[in-house]
């Protein structure tokens, strides 16, 4: 399935883009788009640092499963206050 | 109140908001843009949004302050976008009928609110150079 993942912050900047379409399996896991996009965005894992994943507006681990309709995104520890 | 805005935050409003007969005790804490960090002297801040989910984790916030603080009222608001020296970049009023509860649910919520809302900042530097802060 095809999945849109957002980008922020320092991700958004190395990346050089606000989203990325990754492509991954059926039921497919975070840490399988993590994987995907680390693959597809080599920059990302050289630069990218420590990468969190929330899905749905709420963080999610490696072993959460994704849905095709799931708002996912991906971005460097917050840094806010 | 919660929000999240682009606009300078009217402190004097937000304080008002958490005011109450049945609270004894206000507590307001103001996160504000810093010029020298040891060395480091900062031009200008831009703190970066995840909009849609730094508003979900500032509900999920309060829910969390009420369930572990006998508080009577809450208020938080962060700006982001460009700010300047001086510039209120957070604050947080919490109201309780007694202070010690009034100041370490204040304390819980501006140290959990850093750790967990999806905002992100971007130090520019008097020197020209810039860098993303991590935490």
């Amino acid at each position: 399935m095809k999945l849109p993942v957002l980008l922020f912050a320092a991700a958004r900047e190395i990346a050089g883009c606000e989203t990325v379409e990754l492509n991954v399996p059926e039921a497919a896991t975070v840490g399988q788009a993590r994987a995907a996009l680390l693959q597809s965005l080599p920059v990302l894992a050289a630069r990218g640092g420590i990468l969190f994943w929330a899905v749905n507006n709420d963080y999610a681990s490696d072993d959460r499963v994704l849905e095709c309709t799931d708002i996912v995104a991906c971005f460097p520890p917050v840094s806010g206050g | 109140m919660i929000e999240l805005t682009q606009e300078p935050i009217d402190f004097a409003s937000l304080t008002e908001s958490v005011r109450s007969h049945q609270a004894g005790a206000v507590v307001l804490f103001l996160g504000t843009v810093r010029e020298f960090t040891g060395e480091a002297r900062t031009a200008w801040l831009e703190y970066e949004a995840f909009p849609e989910m730094a508003a979900a984790a500032l509900q999920r916030l309060e829910v969390e302050v009420r369930r572990r603080f006998p508080i009577i009222e809450l208020a938080m608001s962060h700006r982001y976008g460009r700010l300047a020296l001086g510039d209120i970049a957070v604050a947080v009023a919490v109201s309780s009928p007694h202070r010690a509860t009034a100041f370490e649910a204040g304390r819980w919520l501006i140290d959990t609110l850093k750790e967990t809302v999806p905002i992100w900042k971007k130090e520019h530097y008097a020197d020209g150079a810039a860098e993303w802060l991590h935490p």
